[in-house]
């Protein structure tokens, strides 16, 4: 007796990986730095973060009616979740409402859909919406809270709730008692008024390295890091080059000029990038896909960065270098092809 | 080829190397090992399809209702100039006719069938038993007419390949013993209970190439086969073969990852392992070989490895080409009852079987019964995200996302210059591929669109010829008709002056004749 078996396509294997897999996996990585946050800053990160995640899925779902995708399919892939998360942990836990809308509305809508959608976007959309935030509003994007064990007052959730979606504080407080100037920005308005990092390094939102509470969140968003990396979702490549890079000019200066150079550690455990270099940078669609590109790559941004963070108008500048290497990756993929066998 | 690389690639196995990327995966092979090998009893029918190679289909050399003998030749390739296909038992030829075959494409193809008579009687065989002073071209006929092809799962003709290879001094012979798909181990099995036929056939395959010395090229994890070919190779009393483990790193068992591993060297881009001096062959074609020489036999069985969460109980059988796969599947506890697939090949190459009455062929290296957890369910494909997975695990380093993007928007001298050409089809990168993309799919479409294009090209090219010669023709007899239409007027033009000279002196003489007056 002869037996009939349906056709199939080779290899004969269930798929080790999906887009979906990633995505998840990326977001898993941040959970431990997420917690950190809202342990040094209170629950105001996770009102951003849900408040982004609603908007980019609200955006998403706009777009792929409008482009005719399936639904199902791409608002199961959970990219949009991971932009949303990643944008929302760039914000000050006090940003009004209206900062996610806008972000998200340039992140998934001009930066992701209008250059054709997951895998064709030529800029990080996470890193395209809070540029534009911060370009477009610096008051709001600069109202960062101190660590909740040097702040005068801690605020409670309902007035944060109330702050972020009215915009204005709860009766008794201001914005001088609540808020606080982030560890770079201590650093860049004290040199600015002729002072040695030294001296500025003595304001209470210094730690060890870098910001009281912000080096543990580095620490925690590395953890995160490793476990991509033990897990095949990124390569060493760009962490590895941007934050050596960063400790290796940052040494460069701080040897040449130690008065107005913090430590070289201080530039890794501030600001966004350990962040950046694990979860931001490794985006596969921007960035480049061969390890020697990825090299070249990871140095951009971190050249970039310590330039902007030395001489440049912004206290941090992560969000720009992994923007202006997205420009240049196409072309450094070109030039860094690697020899096919044989050839 | 550079001074450094001949030393090289005389040292092969001397060390071992690495090549680019590939794949860890689950051996599975044990299951199927436990068993000795068995021969599978002579069926009711044996369908033999003259499509078994690579190339065009032969053509039957018999009739129906003709009655042949064990051995005899029943398809002939008359491109090669040979008998390559033989009978495999005595018996009546029923029809030359076009049945279902074991074919990637799924299609039917000219089969001869024959009803065994049960006797089994051999043809008159000419065994050549002094083979160690025959000459190498004998050898090479002795293979030619033997039907042997590369019993690896490539099937391309082995005289074809020796031919071809011999126009270069070959210094080296490799003998290809790494499996290099999970869950098959025909090879396994047949250098453990047969190793001194297959260092036979390495020391003869040797002669009839002009080679000095042999490397057989084994998995690390076949520790038995070591012995026995260690064994094998003392009794034989030869000293120019060595054996080599290497690492099981899939496609190490490919033509070119495997001389890679051995010499560090790279088969260059176009060109054939000859070009290194090198010739490459499975351990079960050099088998074939040493029975074709020794005893005189043909091609006409093959070990298989019936295997697969699909069988009840996995093993490895001797067939005959031509015996359905359903009997070798009934010999091995049939089929368990979950199972959903039948892939002839490995899991990684192997293509599906529309039904188990297809035939054996010579490519049958293993039938694989996988059940539905073992398969892919059939997967939405996403957009690519460019993760760099695929180029990462590619043998042929090949950038495999991007050759996929060329090809979609029909890029075809793009997707040429980047290699497209030098893909080995592994599917690694299928495997690896988060968005589920038919990589090793599109490739071959492309391939193929490359060859017709390549053809339309030359096309072109002879019609432009054509169209330049005729275009030149017509221009040359115009040319011709102008000058010949110039001269005639010249020479009407003459015509008319001398005419007028003419009047002009007669008038003269008839003024000066009128002034004389």
């Amino acid at each position: 007796m002869s037996r009939k078996f349906d056709p199939g396509v080779a290899p004969h294997f269930p798929p080790k990986l999906s887009v979906t897999g990633v995505m998840q996996e990326v977001l898993y990585a941040l959970l431990p730095g997420i917690i950190a946050y809202t342990w040094f800053f209170g629950p105001g990160m996770l009102v951003q973060i849900l408040l982004a995640v609603i908007f980019a899925l609200l955006f998403e779902t706009l777009m792929l009616k409008v482009r005719k995708l399936p639904l199902k399919r791409f608002l199961g892939d959970w990219s949009a979740v991971v932009t949303a998360v990643l944008f929302a942990l760039c914000l000050p836990p006090l940003a009004p409402w209206w900062i996610a809308l806008v972000g998200m509305l340039f992140a998934i809508v001009v930066a992701k859909h209008l250059y054709g959608g997951l895998g064709q976007n030529m800029f990080n959309p996470a890193m395209v919406g809070y540029a534009v935030v911060l370009i477009s509003f610096p008051q709001v994007m600069a109202l960062w809270l101190p660590p909740r064990s040097i702040a005068s007052h801690s605020l409670t959730f309902g007035e944060m709730l109330n702050t972020i979606f009215t915009g204005s504080l709860s009766l008794g407080l201001s914005w001088d008692t609540i808020s606080e100037a982030t560890p770079l920005d201590a650093i860049r308005t004290s040199l600015a008024s002729g002072r040695m990092v030294s001296e500025a390094r003595q304001s209470p939102v210094f730690g060890d390295f870098g910001g009281l509470g912000w080096e543990w969140i580095a620490n925690l968003y590395a953890l995160g890091g490793f476990w991509l990396l033990w897990r095949r979702i990124i390569s060493w490549h760009v962490p590895v080059m941007m934050i050596g890079s960063v400790v290796a000019l940052g040494l460069v200066a701080y040897l040449v000029d130690p008065g107005s150079n913090p430590v070289p550690l201080q530039h890794v455990f501030s600001g966004a990038l350990v962040l950046g270099a694990f979860f931001i940078a490794t985006d596969p669609v921007t960035g480049c896909t061969s390890n020697r590109g990825r090299l070249i790559f990871g140095v951009g941004v971190g050249i970039i960065t310590l330039s902007i963070r030395s001489w440049g108008g912004y206290p941090d500048g992560v969000a720009f270098g992994i923007l202006l290497m997205n420009m240049a990756a196409p072309l450094i993929d070109r030039y860094t092809r690697p020899r096919i066998f044989g050839h | 080829m550079h001074i450094d690389h001949v030393e090289q690639a005389r040292n092969a196995g001397e060390q071992v190397h690495h090549f680019h990327g590939g794949l860890h995966l689950r051996h599975n092979k044990k299951i199927s090992c436990a068993t000795p090998l068995e021969r599978t009893p002579l069926p009711g029918l044996l369908i033999v399809p003259l499509l078994q190679q690579y190339g065009p289909e032969a053509e039957a050399t018999v009739k129906t209702g003709q009655k042949v003998l064990k051995g005899d030749e029943i398809g002939c390739f008359a491109h090669l100039g040979g008998g390559h296909i033989h009978a495999p038992s005595s018996g009546i030829v029923q029809a030359v006719a076009r049945r279902p075959i074991s074919h990637p494409s799924g299609a039917d193809g000219w089969c001869v069938v024959i009803e065994p008579d049960g006797l089994d009687q051999w043809k008159r065989l000419e065994p050549l038993t002094n083979w160690t002073d025959a000459d190498p071209a004998l050898l090479r006929q002795k293979i030619r007419n033997s039907g042997i092809v590369g019993l690896g799962g490539a099937v391309f003709p082995t005289a074809f390949k020796t031919d071809e290879a011999i126009k270069q001094e070959i210094h080296t012979l490799i003998l290809n013993g790494s499996e290099c798909e999970p869950y098959i181990s025909c090879d396994e099995m047949l250098m453990r209970e047969e190793p001194d036929s297959v260092i036979l056939g390495a020391r003869i395959l040797q002669q009839a190439i002009g080679a000095t010395r042999t490397v057989i090229a084994i998995e690390d994890q076949m520790g038995v086969v070591n012995l026995a070919l260690k064994q094998a190779v003392e009794s034989a009393g030869d000293d120019n073969i060595k054996i080599v483990k290497i690492t099981t790193i899939y496609p190490e068992g490919g033509e070119k990852q495997l001389i890679q591993v051995l010499t560090g060297l790279e088969v260059p881009t176009g060109g054939r392992p000859a070009d290194l001096g090198m010739l490459c062959q499975n351990v079960a074609t050099a088998t074939a070989v040493a029975q074709a020489v020794v005893e005189g036999k043909p091609l006409i069985e093959r070990i298989v490895t019936i295997t697969g969460n699909g069988i009840r109980k996995p093993r490895n059988l001797v067939a005959r080409i031509g015996t359905p796969i359903s009997d070798l599947v009934e010999q091995c506890g049939g089929y368990t009852n979950d199972v959903a697939r039948l892939v002839l090949g490995g899991p990684m190459m192997g293509y599906t079987l529309n039904s188990d009455a297809n035939p054996v062929i010579k490519a049958a290296n293993c039938i694989l019964a996988l059940t539905e957890s073992d398969i892919r369910p059939s997967q939405v494909e996403m957009p690519c995200i460019r993760c760099g997975e695929c180029a990462r695990v590619c043998p042929a380093v090949l950038l495999p996302q991007q050759l996929d993007w060329l090809i979609r928007n029909q890029q075809w001298d793009d997707a040429a210059d980047s290699g497209l050409a030098d893909c080995i089809e592994c599917g690694c990168c299928d495997v690896v591929c988060p968005s589920h993309i038919p990589l090793v799919e599109w490739f071959r479409f492309g391939k193929s669109e490359l060859r017709t294009l390549a053809v339309e090209r030359k096309q072109a090219e002879t019609a432009k010829h054509r169209y330049e010669a005729r275009d030149a023709r017509l221009l040359r007899i115009k040319q011709e008709r102008r000058q010949r239409l110039e001269e005639k007027k010249r020479a009407i033009k003459d015509d008319a002056q001398r005419q007028k000279k003419l009047t002009e002196a007669i008038s003269r003489v008839r003024a000066r004749q009128d002034r004389n007056e």
